[in-house]
């Protein structure tokens, strides 16, 4: 009989390995789903993965990829500190969602004075603090009360979209629309777009963000106190508290970190890529970061290669679903696939199989 | 136009009967110590399965069953996952959430429409004839009483059953479960497929009888809000019905509200519950012959927000808008769940068990 039995020390070959496998996996179970639903499996697979990046278009693509990736990278980085230390903010979503509007609400409040200097950055800090207030919420409640920040943030993504909602088609709403819902579009509005750095790359400013928030995490990881304590607390809270960690501190710390985080991955998507305030502007993003995270093995470089990879699935996805006439719920289910066949093969990490014979013991 | 208080308090047992199945399934795979956050996804993916197998089969049990067998199978992943491949099961949960709103979007686009299969309702003979009490509790279409039966059988089981005692053995501390020899995995994975078909029952529920018809993302959180009612509940079978009655009220005021348009009915609740809040906070500060205001945060939160809405209405407001009154169950579950801070969860809840270790 096939047994588990635990490895001594975690497998430094699996640790990189299984990521890989997992992606195998998927690519496999992905391509069973795509047949079954009367697609070609390996021109589907291959428009996911490979077109957008080396295909015909690429060109086009490419830039996309990346502006899909950095909300993704910014929001998966924070969400990473808590996975670590085990807290979990599940409502990433509701505080980019809140940062956006705050991001968004403070650059109209400007609108039509032209004062770059001034305005982007202020609408960095309220994105930011609007992520972060939005964190503060579960974050007092999980002090304080010890009340479960899981369900806590999670119920503040459905407040805030329906908050987002109903700014888009009140106080937000764009005077000069004619009645349709949804904000001024902040990309026509030069002191407020989040524009490409260098032109034709997709490197906005949302993504130079998240390259810096990589790097900064990277060094926090290895190299800061605070690093340390998340991951001592993780892996375990009583040897933390012996060491002196306080662990509201760390709650605190952590779920406030992932909703600023999040909250300037919202400010920036609103200003760039989505441009306005709308009801359709939630985008699962909070949510699909979560994966990232674990994709990325909640290290910083793993993040930005798990962010680019499922960027790549999102843009090979639409256009799969232009060309193919694949649907997008597709993507999802591949999304959580993913997700599933990473958390099995994470397994082969920590354990090895071992086969059994009726041994008696 | 009139608010009938019978008509409400039927309505409300209607509203809250896919949260109570959903609940009082997840309520069993905790108390087996093992903490499913995928609700919401079995949920939707149970809501599509038995709207499609109720109409193309015409019947009303094969829809239920198509979705509880639905259920029940989108939870073996998170079963053989967890148990098997020993995996988080916080992240575990969250991923199947994910996959059961893709697939349940994937299925279902061939299923559009409404159906017009309906359930018949099913008066209690004598009991239904009871005024006021009859027409809000006796006259139910067969969901309804069996989602109350299924409560009252887990209680039977739980409390009353040597297979309930292994069951919560195994959540209270799975070590010790495998040491005197129980199958932990077993017992685990039996509680998982249980919750998965509640939570299919729950979804075809909402997709069946209360739209009826499938829309993708139908379930809008009810999963979550049914996680946060066993917390509420203290992983208690019959608490679970009063939490989920609660909310069914809130989701079922908040409607009224917004078809009503003027706040009567709501300034008639308001004063209430200030009143029972303020009436608990007297009788607990002469009861304890203190009054600490952090034991007392949520008593005077509540005043708080009464005096807030009294304030405003004496200002003049007439109408709140509806997108606002939408918000209500989501932070009424944070209320609840800030407001009893009830221990009582089993020991094992959310770790991961391996024989070795």
């Amino acid at each position: 009989m096939l047994k588990l039995e635990k490895r001594p020390q975690p497998s430094k070959f699996w640790t990189y390995a299984a990521p890989l496998l997992a992606v195998v996996i998927t690519i496999v179970l992905g391509m069973g789903l795509f047949a079954f639903l009367g697609n070609d499996p390996i021109l589907s697979i291959k428009t996911i993965f490979w077109d957008p990046v080396f295909g015909e278009f690429a060109y086009m693509d490419r830039p996309e990829v990346i502006k899909k990736a950095a909300p993704l990278i910014l929001i998966a980085i924070g969400l990473s500190f808590g996975f670590r230390a085990g807290i979990w903010n599940i409502g990433a979503e509701g505080q980019y969602i809140i940062g956006a509007i705050c991001g968004a609400g403070v650059a109209l409040a400007f609108y039509p004075t032209e004062a770059r200097w001034l305005i982007f950055p202020l609408m960095i800090i309220a994105g930011l603090l609007g992520g972060l207030l939005w964190a503060l919420i579960p974050a007092i409640l999980r002090v304080y009360f010890k009340t479960n920040e899981i369900l806590v943030s999670l119920m503040l993504v459905y407040v805030a979209e329906v908050l987002i909602k109903a700014f888009s088609i009140g106080l937000l709403r764009n005077p000069d629309g004619f009645g349709m819902p949804g904000s001024r579009n902040l990309r026509q509005y030069a002191s407020a777009a989040n524009n490409e750095v260098i032109a034709g790359t997709g490197m906005h400013w949302g993504a130079i963000t998240a390259v810096f928030a990589v790097i900064v995490a990277y060094i926090l990881f290895t190299r800061h106190q605070f690093g340390f304590n998340v991951r001592l607390a993780g892996q375990s809270p009583r040897a933390a508290g012996f060491a002196g960690v306080n662990a509201n501190r760390l709650v605190m710390r952590c779920l406030l970190l992932s909703g600023a985080l999040a909250g300037v991955a919202g400010m920036f998507e609103v200003s760039g890529p989505a441009g306005q305030i709308m009801g359709s502007f939630p985008s699962f993003y909070g949510f699909t970061a979560i994966i990232v995270a674990f994709l990325g093995r909640l290290h910083p470089i793993g993040i930005l290669l798990a962010g680019l990879l499922m960027a790549l699935t999102y843009i090979g996805g639409e256009t799969a679903e232009l060309t193919l006439n694949l649907p997008s719920a597709a993507i999802l289910t591949f999304q959580g696939m993913l997700l599933f066949s990473l958390l099995a093969v994470d397994v082969l990490t920590n354990y090895r199989f071992k086969f059994a014979g009726a041994e008696v013991r | 136009m009139d608010i009938n208080p019978i008509l409400i308090l039927a309505a409300l047992m209607v509203a809250s009967t896919p949260i109570l199945l959903a609940a009082i399934g997840e309520l069993v795979v905790e108390r087996a110590g093992v903490l499913n956050l995928g609700v919401e996804g079995m949920m939707i993916v149970g809501a599509v399965c038995g709207f499609i197998a109720g109409h193309n089969s015409g019947s009303m049990f094969m829809g239920f069953t198509g979705a509880a067998l639905a259920g029940a199978a989108v939870s073996l992943i998170f079963a053989v996952l967890t148990q098997y491949l020993l995996t988080n099961q916080v992240a575990t949960g969250l991923g199947l959430t994910m996959f059961g709103l893709g697939l349940s979007s994937l299925i279902g686009q061939s299923a559009v429409g409404t159906t017009d299969l309906s359930l018949p309702k099913l008066p209690i003979p004598l009991l239904s004839d009871i005024p006021f009490i009859g027409p809000i509790l006796f006259q139910h279409d067969a969901i309804v009483y069996l989602s109350i039966g299924i409560v009252a059988g887990v209680w039977y089981f739980l409390s009353r059953t040597r297979a309930g005692l292994i069951l919560r053995a195994v959540g209270e501390n799975h070590g010790a479960a495998h040491a005197l020899g129980y199958h932990v995995r077993l017992v685990r994975v039996g509680a998982i497929v249980f919750g998965g078909a509640c939570a299919g029952l729950a979804g075809a529920y909402i997709s069946l009888v209360r739209v009826p018809q499938w829309i993708d993302g139908i379930t809008a959180g009810a999963g979550w809000i049914a996680l946060a009612i066993v917390v509420f509940a203290s992983w208690k079978p019959w608490r679970l019905i009063a939490g989920a009655y609660l909310f069914g009220g809130v989701t079922v005021l908040q409607l009224n509200l917004q078809a009503d348009g003027t706040l009567a009915l709501l300034d008639l609740i308001i004063i209430v519950v200030a009143a029972l809040t303020i009436g608990y906070a007297i009788y607990r500060a002469i009861k304890t012959a203190r009054f600490d205001v952090r034991d007392n945060i949520v008593p005077l939160s509540i005043i708080g927000i009464a005096a807030l809405y009294a304030l405003l209405r004496l200002l003049g407001m007439e109408t709140i808008p509806v997108e606002y009154l939408s918000m209500l169950p989501y932070l009424a579950t944070i209320a609840v769940l800030v407001g009893l801070r009830s221990g009582g969860a089993a020991a094992s809840l959310g770790k991961t068990f391996h024989p070795s270790s």
